[in-house]
């Protein structure tokens, strides 16, 4: 049996970004015990990279805004694959989560009479987005981290602990949800500090792990970004949803290489920003989609009088929805009309006057003058399409965030599928964060609470010793085929406990050719091939032939991943943390192929190059993500069989009421006449 | 547009360590975390670094590069001439865990010490009303990324383990002077003075105002001069004001 540390929690949340501190709140203001584990340290997550602002209708700068309309917003901008529930509930929830924010600290911005400043941005019919500045994201985890210090000191009045009912294990990695039979029992992990096991036994789990974007070369996500949850959830038995859509935010930097892929805010544009071509054009235009045609400004006149006068003019088209603006700016560049370093320009300095650019877009500026000599008050900036945020996930129940077909599982934020449909609008991850978060939190607690202490699932040795193999085996990587019973190839200084007995006897097929002993590959090279394969094939323009091509090397990763060798110990080694985070990229990679190797039209943040239209009959098919073969079997080698299998299930309908705040010109663009006849 | 850099950079862990010598590819645009980055891609897997955003936002990557604690992420190559060494060390006011990596739970042991903010009773959430000039100066603070550069070059604690436990430190005491300043708190009224206990508990007298941690805040947030000396001379106000002093005796008398 694997000596590690455990730890016993009513509810384990993790993750803790903005979905996974308001769970955690949420939970310990129920009472419970609660554990929140995060890779990074406390107050890093990579919410503090939102900038645009949050999504609530207040009705702060037009008194017409309400729920109904961001409902709306929110399905059109998903092309109507939203499940409507969440889209339902995050409309209504959203301004009452960011009220809430204030009375824990959070300074937004104010508007003239003192209420919440509300910015406009794309997809949005009113000015709708709350903020400081343009770094929102920061206030938002910074308000939220105080608060959990506030619940802190309010246990250590009460029982002299600050930790008595809310405690944070920072720089944590958890690498298996365990259960007992059906039902979630606890979490394993690390501690990337000192590379020591431990066990949190807890009968509810709420995963807030956020994104995928590390799988893809060109990113704005950061490292932490390997689809963890994503990959805990498959594993531990649950379904993902949607997994096809993923959203290329249009504009990221894309100069120097060193910083190509960093964003650089819708915000931008919601202020007044243009793009322009190297013709010196706006060309967003010219890429109205047909469902958008009559929301959208035709003339630069009529799209520069809609910042001061809303009500009678249409919106600029540099406002569309994220997923429309990336394909364009991606067909300007395709068409050689791009900038010198392969993007276009966003264009501000010539739209504000240059202190106002300094107030209202201070982190703009700084990155822009301190990463690429740039004065964006004086000249505009370089951008192109980078890989932003994953629609897919989870599939969870709208009202209790709980994972489909594992009870005590539950998940929030990113992670979670089905709330943004196809494509997400900018500004509502903020709110879905907020809302989803605290649904989460109070229906893990409820789950948790309804147990009875011999009800509480426990946690088998068996599955503890399991997971420390698994984890440890980067540090004895499997020789190649033919090298029975060779010397592990890389150096094997494990150190701690349970070492050397794990790695070798994890079985199964490695593919190398016979006979010759292949040395161990390096975790940071198949890193790199990954996501060069997913930005070449399954980026932002997909083909049959590509997608098929990356399941391929997605196998050959997948089977050269088992040889990924580390040195060192356990101590601190990135190398090693990186060795484990490939199985869940290359989990969710597999997915995100799959999935978009089937739905044979575009929508959203899936586009076809050899399916270009949206087809209606399309609309209302989810495809479902599951665990096929675990990574350790013989046919999660094979690029046709691989590890995951897919299939479809057709959406609830959309409840009456809510078709009704659409007009039926509109709905007929989306629902096929079926659907509409009902 | 590339050149081979010689960086020295600093490796081990609690039991010690040494600078070690590297050779390294460095390119156009590049930031030192880049260049650390690919020492352990290519030459030391297990080289120990913290970093998260890569774009100045999350305040993970903070070192110090050649004796100056920086954000490596926020660091250009190019303001080093190509033939020069590259020296990156651990930030120095924090135990070392191992390589570039420092135990940092100092700042939040400090973090909790502070009293949060108290909400002011009456107002519904949705209900405060706050004027933008008001509740810039509190916002100005709130641009504080936490990468505890300041903590670790003030010299109250750089090379003053001793002073620690009495020394909450220019991150933490700002946040007093930013809830101090916050346009609606409420702390007041729970009979606590935030600027007092900052000189009181949190050891607001052991700045002597060299605003060292200004001029490494990546944020530029200036800390000495909007929320250092504000509440120095509150504090200094109140301790020396015969009238408040006369006030305080008289309105406890009854507590």
């Amino acid at each position: 049996m694997t000596a590690v540390e455990r730890h016993n929690y009513d509810v384990v949340v993790v993750g803790a970004g903005g979905a996974g501190l308001r769970a955690a709140i949420e939970a310990r203001g129920q009472g419970l015990r609660t554990a929140v584990i995060c890779k990074s340290l406390f107050g890093k997550a990579h919410t503090v990279m939102a900038e645009g602002g949050i999504a609530a209708s207040m009705g702060n700068s037009n008194p017409h805004d309400n729920w109904q309309t961001h409902f709306r917003d929110t399905l059109r901008g998903g092309k109507f694959l939203n499940q409507w529930r969440m889209a339902e509930l995050h409309a209504q929830e959203a301004p009452e989560r960011v009220w809430e924010l204030e009375t824990w600290g959070a300074l937004f911005d104010r508007t003239k009479d003192g209420r919440i400043a509300q910015r406009n941005f794309g997809g949005h019919e009113y000015a709708r987005l709350a903020h400081v500045g343009d770094r929102t994201g920061l206030e938002l985890i910074r308000t939220l981290q105080q608060r959990i210090v506030a619940l802190q000191q309010e246990d250590f009045a009460d029982a002299g602990d600050f930790e008595a009912r809310l405690r944070v294990f920072q720089e944590c990695t958890v690498t298996r949800v365990l259960k007992d039979g059906e039902r979630v029992a606890g979490v394993f992990g690390y501690e990337r500090e000192s590379g020591r096991f431990f066990v949190i036994e807890a009968p509810a789990v709420v995963l807030a792990t956020g994104g995928i974007g590390k799988s893809f070369k060109v990113t704005s996500n950061s490292w932490e970004y390997t689809g963890d949850g994503h990959a805990l959830a498959l594993l531990a038995g649950a379904p993902l949803i949607n997994m096809e859509f993923v959203q290329f935010h249009p504009t990221g930097m894309v100069w120097p290489p060193s910083v190509k892929g960093i964003l650089v805010t819708e915000g931008v544009r919601g202020d007044g920003g243009v793009l322009r071509n190297s013709d010196g054009k706006r060309f967003m235009f010219d890429y109205v989609p047909e469902v958008f045609k009559d929301k959208y400004a035709t003339s630069e006149e009529e799209a520069d009088g809609w910042y001061a006068d809303p009500d009678t003019h249409r919106r600029p088209p540099e406002l569309l929805p994220r997923d429309e603006v990336a394909r364009a700016i991606n067909s300007e560049v395709k068409a050689g009309r791009g900038s010198p370093h392969g993007g276009v320009f966003l264009d501000i300095a010539s739209r504000l006057p240059a202190q106002e650019i300094q107030r209202r877009l201070p982190s703009m500026h700084h990155q822009f003058r301190e990463l690429a000599d740039v004065d964006i008050t004086a000249e505009p900036m370089e951008v192109g399409p980078t890989c932003h945020y994953v629609m897919g996930g989870v599939d969870v129940d709208p009202d209790t965030a709980a994972a489909g077909g594992v009870p005590g599982l539950f998940a929030a934020g990113e992670v979670a599928g089905g709330m943004h449909g196809s494509n997400r609008l900018g500004g509502n991850s903020l709110s879905d964060l907020l809302v989803f978060g605290r649904r989460a939190g109070l229906h893990a607690a409820r789950y948790a609470q309804a147990l009875t202490a011999s009800q509480r699932p426990a946690v088998a040795d068996a599955q503890v010793d399991a997971a420390a193999a698994e984890a440890l085996r980067p540090f004895s990587a499997e020789p190649a085929e033919g090298t029975d019973g060779a010397a592990p190839a890389a150096v094997g200084a494990a150190g701690g406990a349970a070492g050397g007995a794990a790695g070798g006897a994890a079985g199964g097929a490695a593919g190398g050719a016979g006979g010759a002993v292949a040395p161990p590959e390096n975790p940071y090279t198949l890193h790199q091939e990954l996501q060069q394969t997913m930005n070449d094939l399954v980026g932002i323009i997909r083909k049959e032939q590509e997608m098929e091509e990356a399941l391929t090397r997605l196998a050959d990763l997948r089977t050269r991943s088992r040889r990924a060798g580390v040195e060192g110990h356990r101590q601190f080694n990135p190398g090693w943390h990186l060795a484990i985070d490939l199985r869940n990229m290359l989990l969710v990679s597999e997915c995100v192929a799959r999935a978009a190797l089937e739905r044979t039209e575009s929508r959203g943040g899936h586009t076809r190059d050899d399916h270009p239209q949206m087809d209606r009959r399309w609309r209302g098919v989810n495809l479902v993500c599951e665990l096929a073969s675990p990574p350790d079997q013989l046919a999660a080698q094979d690029p046709a069989a691989g590890q995951i299998t897919l299939r479809r299930r057709d959406m609830p309908p959309i409840r009456a009421d809510l078709l009704d705040l659409f007009e039926k010109d509109e709905l007929r663009k989306y629902l096929t006449d079926e659907e509409l006849g009902q | 547009m590339s050149y081979t850099g010689h960086f020295r950079v600093w490796r081990g862990d609690a039991e010690g360590g040494e600078l070690k010598d590297f050779e390294v590819e460095v390119n156009e645009g590049e930031v030192v975390l880049d260049v650390i980055h690919r020492l352990q891609a290519t030459q030391a897997h297990d080289l120990a670094v913290r970093w998260n955003c890569k774009a100045g936002k999350c305040g993970s990557c903070s070192a110090e590069v050649n004796g100056r604690p920086r954000l490596m992420c926020m660091t250009r190559m190019s303001v080093f001439a190509e033939d020069e060494t590259v020296t990156v060390t651990p930030m120095r006011a924090f135990p070392v865990l191992r390589d570039l990596v420092t135990d940092v739970s100092f700042n939040y042991a400090k973090a909790r010490e502070i009293p949060s903010f108290v909400p002011p009773p009456g107002l519904a959430p949705g209900e405060y009303r706050m004027a933008q000039q008001d509740v810039g100066r509190s916002q100005e603070f709130r641009k504080c990324i936490e990468c505890f550069l300041c903590q670790d070059t003030c010299h109250v604690v750089r090379d003053h383990e001793e002073n620690k436990p009495d020394f909450a430190g220019p991150r933490f005491l700002m946040r007093i002077a930013e809830l101090d300043m916050h346009p609606l708190d409420a702390a007041a009224e729970t009979g606590l003075d935030r600027a007092r206990t900052a000189q009181d508990v949190h050891g607001l007298g052991y700045c002597n105002i060299t605003k060292c941690c200004t001029e490494v805040c990546p944020e530029q947030i200036h800390i000495t001069d909007n929320a250092l000396i504000p509440m120095k001379e509150r504090t200094a106000d109140r301790k020396y004001d015969p009238l408040v002093w006369l006030g305080d005796r008289i309105f406890r008398r009854d507590k």
